[in-house]
């Protein structure tokens, strides 16, 4: 999945997240003005974040890229204006000297299969990075662990057994984890998507739209139906978020584009997900994409059916050889280690941080073998338009469904009203309740 | 094509293709409960059959073979309620619905490697001439070996208990233990078979699901379909005909409502997703009457108050 800030099994808290994003949105927009500045809001003001020596992980352990990139990504992070901090005294609390030898402890746990080719996978991936960054740290992984007091109950045996940092990584753990932060004061909890934080919990997401913008232009080039297809759990703003993105990625080379949007109204249901795949082939669509927790089934359906798909999570082109073109998916890794170095040194501060591209948090898979240079030459350059700020996907006017201009001339929406928005652009199909 | 006729088309393929798998836990529900039993593990079975046909796959890159760990599994997990409702005289009920919570646990542990598997499993095989139907052709005779075989089945079974001596012997069973035991058979061992019968036919249901239909092991991904297949079978009155009726309408509710949505039909998603439920409620409550009369004489004691 993408859990909408992080993982939820069950729909029963979705809308708690939605709603929480609408009330600190509109709390802290002051009524939604596009022009958004957090050091406006109460409680919340931009801290300089103290100089912290990035960690120098290798080329392979950056999936390709260079060191100098991740140092710039890093720099990016600590200036980035998408990131919000309130202040914190836990920072100045917690000092945790080690023994020569000794390694800090960090303790990962994950709600599905670290194997799921999907968002378990890549925060897993996330956690091997941070392992492989500093030579000191020692990560303790937990998986398949559901959303109830038993992650409780796995948070405290982590904590008995040494770990000063945990990250809870799924949504739905955030309700079980505020239960207990208060009982351990000197340790740091970092949760996936939270829009709650305390002193000693902190929460941050990425910005994975941008990259379905661009895939959806490499999904623009293939098609030769002019018909595309999005299959998603539920309708719920990070999720239309991306069905636009990728459906105004599609229309951006190819302009009579059309998105079909379906819901299965589950995250992982797989019979469903064959079922829509086998749906959406029989009414000439010939891309197909998704917002699901388990993406495995869909990128398989499409492969044997025949029609292209863009992948979501976590790059799964080994499961589609033929029919993979690219995807959108998560770095972690980048974040985690900054976030880890900051605790290190004593100067987090526990936050809200978004941010996408510019900061290096998301990236995009490979490409498929049927991608032609020219595609990929077009797709690069978007991602670097969306990294460098020159491309704007949401910049007015956007209209929706109905024709009503949502975004008017001129105006481009921050970050943080893009992560409430509850409408299909024009050109989709589907419902969005 | 008109909007009706891919709606239409739409719905047959939703009816074979997530109704296979119910269809085959039906069944097996069918003649547990033909048999004066009920098992609630249904789910649990199905669930073991779609994990270990998987791994068996994976492992031996033979789908035959997965399917037939698939049987098994659910098999055994079925042996295991037999054992204890049959011959230790546990509530049938809280056995069923254990065993169900521990085929989520057991596969979800068992299953955790194979989560990323690639198989090659079961893939449709377009029947000549048939295929070529317009609408239904491709719904119903491209499909995967275990499709047809679920076909067939029903009426095989629908024989078998009507006009063979193990029918008749599986049927007295279920109406009256004393009346078979006094006739020369063995109740306890005729149950135990109909629910080793029973659970591996869910574990088939299971196999197919992970095997042939989606390619993929994910955990609880049954998500309650076992359940359903309980309710249907009351639905189907316990005849195996009526069965495939009853499941491939379930199926065929999950094909419209993602059907109506990709051709903007203006109904919400939220609505459409309650069909097959709707539907299967609504049968129950106006089939009580009939279902009281079709209903095995050793049920009552367990499904009625009266």
């Amino acid at each position: 999945m993408f859990r909408p800030f992080g993982k939820a099994r069950s729909y029963s808290r979705r809308p708690l997240a939605v709603l929480a994003v609408a009330v600190l949105v509109t709390l802290a927009a002051c009524g939604n003005d596009p022009t958004f500045d957090p050091t406006s809001v109460p409680g919340f003001r931009y801290v300089a974040i103290p100089q912290v020596d990035p960690p120098s992980p290798s080329v392979e352990q950056l999936g390709g890229a260079s060191p100098e990139a991740f140092a710039k990504a890093f720099e990016d992070v600590r200036t980035s204006g998408t990131i919000f901090r309130p202040t914190s005294d836990f920072a100045a609390a917690v000092r945790w000297p080690l023994a020569a030898g000794e390694k800090l402890k960090i303790g990962f746990i994950f709600v599905g299969s670290q194997r799921d080719l999907g968002f378990n996978q890549a925060v897993a991936e996330g956690s091997r990075y941070l392992e492989a960054s500093f030579s000191d740290i020692e990560i303790i992984r937990a998986e398949n662990i559901p959303e109830t007091a038993e992650v409780q109950a796995v948070a405290e045996q982590m904590i008995r057994d040494g770990a000063r940092i945990i990250f809870p990584t799924s949504f739905g753990y955030s309700g079980p984890i505020k239960e207990i932060i208060d009982k351990h004061p000197d340790v740091m909890f970092m949760h996936l998507g939270d829009l709650e934080i305390f002193e000693n919990y902190g929460s941050f997401f990425a910005n994975i739209w941008q990259l379905e913008f661009a895939a959806g232009k490499a999904a623009g080039h293939a098609t030769e139906t002019g018909k595309l297809g999005f299959i998603a759990g539920f309708p719920i703003p990070p999720t239309l978020l991306n069905v636009n993105a990728f459906h105004l990625g599609a229309k951006s080379v190819n302009p009579e584009v059309e998105t079909t949007f379906v819901l299965t109204n589950d995250w992982c249901d797989p019979a469903k997900q064959a079922t829509a795949v086998q749906t959406m082939v029989d009414a000439d669509i010939d891309v197909i994409t998704q917002h699901q927790d388990c993406t495995k089934t869909i990128v398989e359906a499409a492969e044997r059916a025949g029609v292209w798909v863009t992948g979501y999570h976590y790059d799964a082109s080994e499961a589609a050889p033929n029919a993979w073109l690219t995807g959108a998916s998560w770095n972690w890794g980048p974040v985690m280690a900054q976030i880890v170095a900051e605790i290190r040194n004593g100067t987090y501060q526990s936050s809200i941080m978004l941010a996408g591209l510019e900061a290096g948090w998301v990236k995009l898979a490979s490409f498929g073998s049927s991608v032609s240079d020219d595609v990929r030459q077009v797709v690069l350059d978007t991602v670097e338009g969306l990294r460098d700020g020159s491309i704007e996907p949401f910049a007015g006017p956007v209209t929706d469904q109905d024709g009503n201009i949502r975004i008017p001339a001129g105006v481009v929406p921050s970050d943080v009203d893009l992560q409430s928005l509850d409408w299909l652009v024009e050109g989709i199909t589907g419902r969005t309740n | 094509m008109s909007t009706f006729w891919i709606v239409v088309s739409g719905t047959l393929t939703g009816a074979v293709g997530p109704g296979v798998s119910v269809l085959y836990a039906v069944y097996g529900e069918l003649i547990t409960e033909r048999a004066g039993r009920i098992n609630l593990g249904l789910e649990g079975c199905m669930l073991m059959g779609a994990c270990f046909g998987f791994i068996a796959t994976v492992e031996t890159g033979s789908a035959g073979a997965g399917v037939l760990a698939g049987m098994a599994a659910g098999g055994g997990l079925a042996a295991v309620h037999g054992y204890l409702v049959v011959y230790r005289d546990a509530n049938q009920l809280a056995t069923g619905l254990a065993l169900t919570l521990f085929g989520g646990g057991i596969t979800a542990y068992a299953g955790r490697d194979y989560v990323d598997g690639i198989i090659s499993g079961l893939n449709p095989i377009a029947i000549p001439l048939l295929a070529d139907i317009p609408v239904i052709g491709d719904a119903l005779f491209r499909q995967d070996i275990l499709a047809y075989l679920a076909y067939g089945l029903g009426p095989l079974i629908w024989a078998v208990l009507r006009y063979s001596r193990w029918g008749l012997s599986l049927r007295a069973v279920g109406e009256s233990m004393s009346v078979a035991y006094a006739a020369g058979r063995d109740p306890q061992m005729i149950q135990m078979a109909a629910i080793i019968l029973g659970g591996a036919l869910a574990g088939l249901g299971g196999a197919q699901l992970s095997v042939a239909f989606t390619h993929t092991w994910s955990e609880g991904m049954t998500v309650g379909r076992g359940f359903i297949a309980v309710g249907l079978v009351i639905f189907a009155l316990w005849s195996p005909l009526r069965a495939m009726v009853g499941a491939f309408l379930f199926g065929g509710a999950i094909g419209l409502q993602l059907q109506l949505q990709a051709v903007g039909a203006p109904v919400s998603p939220f609505i459409l997703d309650m069909f097959p439920y709707v539907i299967t409620i609504a049968v129950l409550a106006i089939w009580t009457g009939p279902a009281a009369r079709a209903m095995p004489a050793g049920l009552k004691s367990v499904l009625r108050s009266g």
